[in-house]
This record gives C-alpha cells, structure tokens and sequence, in this order.
C-alpha cells in the first residue's frame, strides 16, 4: 500500500464524526475611519502613509528620499522619470541590486497595515522581498477593515502568487530588539491617494 | 538521556539568565495581551478558529484528496511521506534530481521534529537555515529552543562570539542591528546561488490547492523566489477548507504569537513560476494514529503560535532544551508522548497545571486537561517514575477525595476573590506572572447540585 493510501485509510477509520464548519461573522470595527487606522497601524509596524495627489508628488517624493538609490524599478508608466519601467525581469537574481521598487497594490488593510499584491502586479516574484525599499501605490477608496472583509474582497479569484504585505522586513531574533531590514525592505513607504 | 527535571535544574544553575528569560517571554506574553484585549471579538475569533479545525479534524481525509487534485491542477507536485524517514528520502531525492548538494532553508518545524538537517548533512548536503533565529542556533549546533523565537535563550553577547567565529564580525560587537545586517549579508549570498529552497507551511487551502507561509523577515520568500525549486513540508493537519477561512487564522495567528497585527509577510503560493517548481510533501508521521486518541486528538488544532510556551510557568523558567524534543512547552508535551510515550513520559509533568496554557490558545486546545488525561495513560502504562508516582499520589489524594476537594475549590475561589495577591505574588513561583483566570462564581458542582434540585 502507498504511503498515501495507508494514510488516508488511517484517517478514515481515525477521524472523529462529522463536526460542521461554522458561519463566519464579521465584526464591526470600534475605529470607523479605515484610512486613519490604516496609517496609524503602518506607523506601529514601522513603515509609514504619505498622503499624494497623484504622481507628480510621487516623483517629488521619490527624487527627495532615495535621488541615491543606484537602481529604481516600477510597473507604473507614470513614474519613468524616476524609475526603470519594465513588465517582467525572467531572472530574478538581477534584481539583487534594486534601491527602490514601486508597485500597485489591490487593496489595504485597515486592523494590520497590510497590502495586498498578486503576481500580475509585480515584475518578478521576488521583486518586493529582494529591493532595499518598497514603496506601495495604494488607493484609499480600497482599504477595508479587517482581514475578514479582505478575503471576503479576494473571493476566489485566480493568481499565481499573492501576498499580503505589513511593513518592512523585520526581525526580534536577537534578544527581542527589533531590527528592519532582516531581508527583504529595510523600509516600506505607501503612497495613498 | 536526562529528563526534563534534572535539564530544566542545569537550566536553573544560573538564576540571573533564567529570570532574564523569564522576563523575556512574559514580556512576549504583555505584548499577546494588548493585541487580543484591543479586539472586543476576540473570543469569538478563538471559538470560529476552533470550529473550523474541529470541522477539519473530522474531514481531514477528504480535505487531503481535494487539496491533491486542487493543486496537482495548479501543477504543484504531491508527495505522501508515511513518516520522517520518508520525508527525508523525497528531500533527498528531489535534491538529486536538481543535482543540487546545497539548499536554504526557512522556518519549519516539521523538518525538526523530521531531523531533516542532520539526514541531510550526512548525505552530504548543504543546508542553511535562513531565519536569522534558526541560524543562529544552527551554527551553535543546538535545535531551536522555541517554536516561534529559536533563539530566545541566547545572550546576544553569545551571538556575537557565533558571528564573529562563522562570519568574521569584530570580536565583542554584539549590536543586535549590527549583528542582523551582518547576517543580512551572509544570508544574501545564500539565497542567490541555491537553487532548491525548502519552506514550511502555515495553512493549506483544500478548496484552491495552494498555501501559505508566514514570515517577518522575508526569508522564506527570498528562498522561494530566487530557487528552481520551492520544496513545501507539511504536515497534514495543516489543511483549512476553504480561503476566507484565513480571514480567521491571519487575524489571531500573529497576535498571539509574538503581539503583531499580523505577520509581514504571509505570502499565498497556488501555482510555480514558469519553467519552476514547487513540490509539497504532506506528511504524517504519527498524526493519523493520534487522531484516534479522542482524548487528545485536539492537540492536532495546533498553529503553532507559541502563545502557550511564553504563558507557561514551567517553560520560562527552564527553557525549551529541557523538554527534549523538537517541540517544547505545553503543546510539545501533549504531542511528544504520542510519538514515544516511554521517551517522554517525563513531559506531562513538567506542568502546574494552571491553565494558563489553555487559556491563551487561539484554537482552544484543553492543553492543560490534556496534560493531566496524559499523566494518568502514562502512570497507568507503568512509564511514571517514581517521583512523579510521588507528586501523582498527592493530586490523587485530593481528587480522590469529593470532601476535600469541594473544600479546597472553595477556599481557592473565596481566596481568589478575596485576596487576589496573596495566590498571585512573587513568593509562589507557580502563581508569579500567571494570568489568573477569572474565578467562576460557582463551581460545576455547586452549579450541578443547585439545578439538580430544581
Ligand atoms: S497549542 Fe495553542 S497556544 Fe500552543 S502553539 Fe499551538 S495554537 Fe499556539
């Protein structure tokens, strides 16, 4: 017999009666303004909110904070001034000397900070875990409150790759002192207009 | 082999690290605390959680088979591995294929309670943990000490002494920034010349065929994405039926785990890139047998967010080598002994007892009722030694006993109630730091004999 025939016959004969899945609430949230709670849960997870009016203040933004940055990497069309404008990069170990990466994301959310960016978003998979910085685009109208009402917003919707992404690569290994820039981002800016 | 009183007593040699330690985790613990009392629905969250694994428990064999097809359609490669040894031999035969004798590797207990590293190594493979705590604690060539937090026992003193003989950083610099950048640049260069990459997994999805991993620090992702091939061990009590079932487990998971919102990454793998990758081996080894202990088939909820270690008493204060196995603190001693009863009968004794344990966990594991059903299989199979036969005949005394017993309640919840400080002050060790949990009002008894009437 195959490891998984005896498996799932000891399963079978091991597992307790049928138990039914419960119904899944959603709660309502103390905090109504889900832009407000956004930026102040970046703020506690270590990354930050910039308000924007469109794209000019990106690349204001852009050319102020990271003009050092030796490379600069977007999907966004609008922002080829600043940065290299390319759809897909086959081999990811290229990347390794990216400074700053700026993508959409689909949506955020309120109770956590997260963003949420499938692979159709990104040029490479490794792309916003391999960059210094990360910077998000991130439109306010998308933040929903909760993690609940996140799924409920993915549905089934179909992707290779998705992630849910809160801040800045961080670590406490090391007698709990926290440190950003484990491996991935060392910072993670969103832009949200 | 030494059992966990006498290692917990070398642990307990040098008073000022285990109250540091101590202290370390009860701060974990405040930080758990202020993200669960934040969110009024936070029970409810715990109970829905619950339900859906009790659900998965009861389905788990058809949940298998429709994560199989659902990711097979998805072009993941499946593997069943029986138990350890066959995990180890997939690894190692997928390895080959690659040709590869190096590979990163990200946070999985599976593979520890597997010992897939030292299998490995003695085929001549490579492996390097990633997580920077797994790293550490893989070049002081010990196992974790800690399911979520690797290193919590080490000073950072000793970790720089690590660094500075394994990656040359200056002697005496134990700058936990510094340190991690440092690591940091090691890790790098791993990440981007391997090209086979093992992660663990936090959830499976039956209903869509992928999964999903959970980190802070990226590295699994780095792993992953950089690899011609992402290999993904799981056990098989991982599985959740569907996706918006993760809008329960993502909301409590990383709270109560280390006091965040929500883990930095939790990353949703469904299909491989182009031209890559990516085999999940779902592995029993032993789970399918304890799922018929109706006692202690629950323990199976676990997601491991190490909520119950950092509450427990007994863990803080003798440490995660003292339970000799790959999972330590309260969960570890109610899975261990399901593996080899006679090799850990020691565990279910390294408890109080006091709930806390049970408590704090998100899926409401009876973690401590579990613990004590297991010290009575254990007695009763003869594999108690005698001083725990000692410690057993006293609680024997006092549960045997129904007069006694209603009188100690008694006390302790009119004690409770009353003069809260006196159980809970610093000169009962067993009390220090513990959350109390609320009195009831009234005992089951009482409650029983009262309506019984009516
Ligand atoms: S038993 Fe509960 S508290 Fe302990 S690690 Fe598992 S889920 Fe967390």
């Amino acid at each position: 017999m195959s490891s998984r025939e005896k498996t799932l016959e000891a399963l079978k004969k091991n597992q307790p009666d049928q138990v039914e899945l419960p119904a899944i609430t959603s709660y309502e949230q103390s905090e109504k303004d889900n832009v407000l709670q956004f930026k102040n849960t970046l703020l506690f997870i270590g990354g930050q909110a910039i308000e924007v009016n469109g794209y000019g203040d990106m690349i204001t933004y852009i050319k102020e904070h990271f003009g050092e940055a030796k490379r600069i990497l977007s999907t966004i069309e609008a922002l080829h001034p600043v940065a290299e404008i390319k759809a897909h990069y086959p081999d990811p170990h290229s990347l390794e000397d990216v400074g700053l990466t700026i993508v959409n994301a689909q949506f955020g959310v309120a109770e956590n900070g997260a963003v949420w960016i499938t692979d159709d978003l990104l040029p490479a998979r490794a792309l916003p875990f391999i960059t210094e910085f990360l910077a998000v685009v991130l439109e306010k109208k998308t933040i929903v409150p909760t993690m609940q009402e996140a799924y409920d917003r993915i549905g089934i919707s179909d992707y290779g790759f998705g992630v849910f992404i809160a801040g800045p690569s961080k670590t406490s290994d090391i007698e709990q002192s926290l440190v950003l820039g484990a491996h991935g981002p060392k910072g993670m800016t969103i832009f949200l207009i | 082999m030494k059992n966990h009183p006498e290692l917990a007593e070398q642990f307990n040699t040098d008073e000022a690290r285990v109250n540091w330690h101590d202290e370390t985790l009860w701060w974990v613990r405040t930080k758990r605390d202020r993200m669960s009392h934040a969110l009024p629905e936070w029970e409810q969250l715990r109970e829905s959680a619950s339900q859906i694994k009790n659900n998965v428990l009861s389905n788990l064999s058809d949940y298998l088979i429709q994560f199989e097809s659902n990711a097979k359609a998805n072009g993941i490669i499946v593997h069943w591995a029986a138990d350890a040894n066959e995990h180890n031999a997939i690894v190692l035969s997928l390895l080959r294929q690659q040709g590869a004798t190096q590979m990163v590797k990200s946070k999985s207990m599976l593979t520890e309670e597997c010992h897939l590293n030292e299998y490995l190594e003695q085929n001549n493979i490579d492996v390097v943990d990633s997580d920077l705590g797994e790293r550490v604690v893989q070049l002081a060539k010990e196992p974790p000490s800690h399911i979520v937090l690797p290193c919590i026992h080490k000073k950072k003193e000793e970790i720089g002494e690590l660094f500075h003989e394994h990656l040359g950083t200056p002697k005496g610099n134990a700058d936990p920034q510094f340190l991690t950048h440092a690591a940091r640049l090691h890790l790098r260069e791993k990440f981007l010349t391997r090209k086979v990459a093992l992660t663990g997994v936090n959830f499976a999805i039956a209903d869509t065929g992928e999964f999903v991993v959970c980190t802070n620090e990226g590295n699994a992702d780095m792993g992953a994405h950089l690899a011609d091939v992402h290999i993904a061990s799981m056990g098989i009590e991982k599985i959740i039926p569907q996706r918006k079932h993760l809008g329960v487990f993502l909301r409590i998971l990383a709270r109560s785990a280390t006091g965040q919102p929500v883990t930095t990454y939790s990353s949703h793998f469904k299909k491989p890139r182009e031209g890559k990758a990516i085999h999940i081996i779902l592995v029993d080894n032993g789970r399918s047998i304890h799922l018929g202990r109706p006692d202690f088939r629950n323990a199976l909820k676990c997601i491991r967010c190490g909520a119950c270690m950092n509450t427990c008493p007994v863990y803080r204060r003798s440490g995660g080598h003292s339970y000799h196995t790959a999972i330590a603190g309260p969960i570890g001693s109610i899975l261990a002994p399901n593996l080899d009863m006679k090799k850990y009968a020691d565990l279910p004794f390294a408890s109080t007892l006091c709930g806390s344990c049970s408590n704090v966990c998100p899926v409401k594991i009876d973690i401590h009722d579990q613990l004590f059903k297991w010290r009575q299989v254990i007695v009763k199979e003869g594999y108690a030694t005698s001083g725990k036969k000692v410690g057993m005949k006293v609680m024997n005394s006092v549960l045997s006993h129904p007069s006694l017993y209603r009188t100690s309640g008694k006390i302790g919840r009119w004690i409770m109630n009353h003069f809260p400080s006196v159980v809970n002050n610093k000169l009962n060790p067993w009390f220090r730091q513990r959350e109390m949990p609320e009195p009831p009002k009234e005992s089951f008894r009482e409650w029983y004999q009262k309506n019984k009437k009516r």
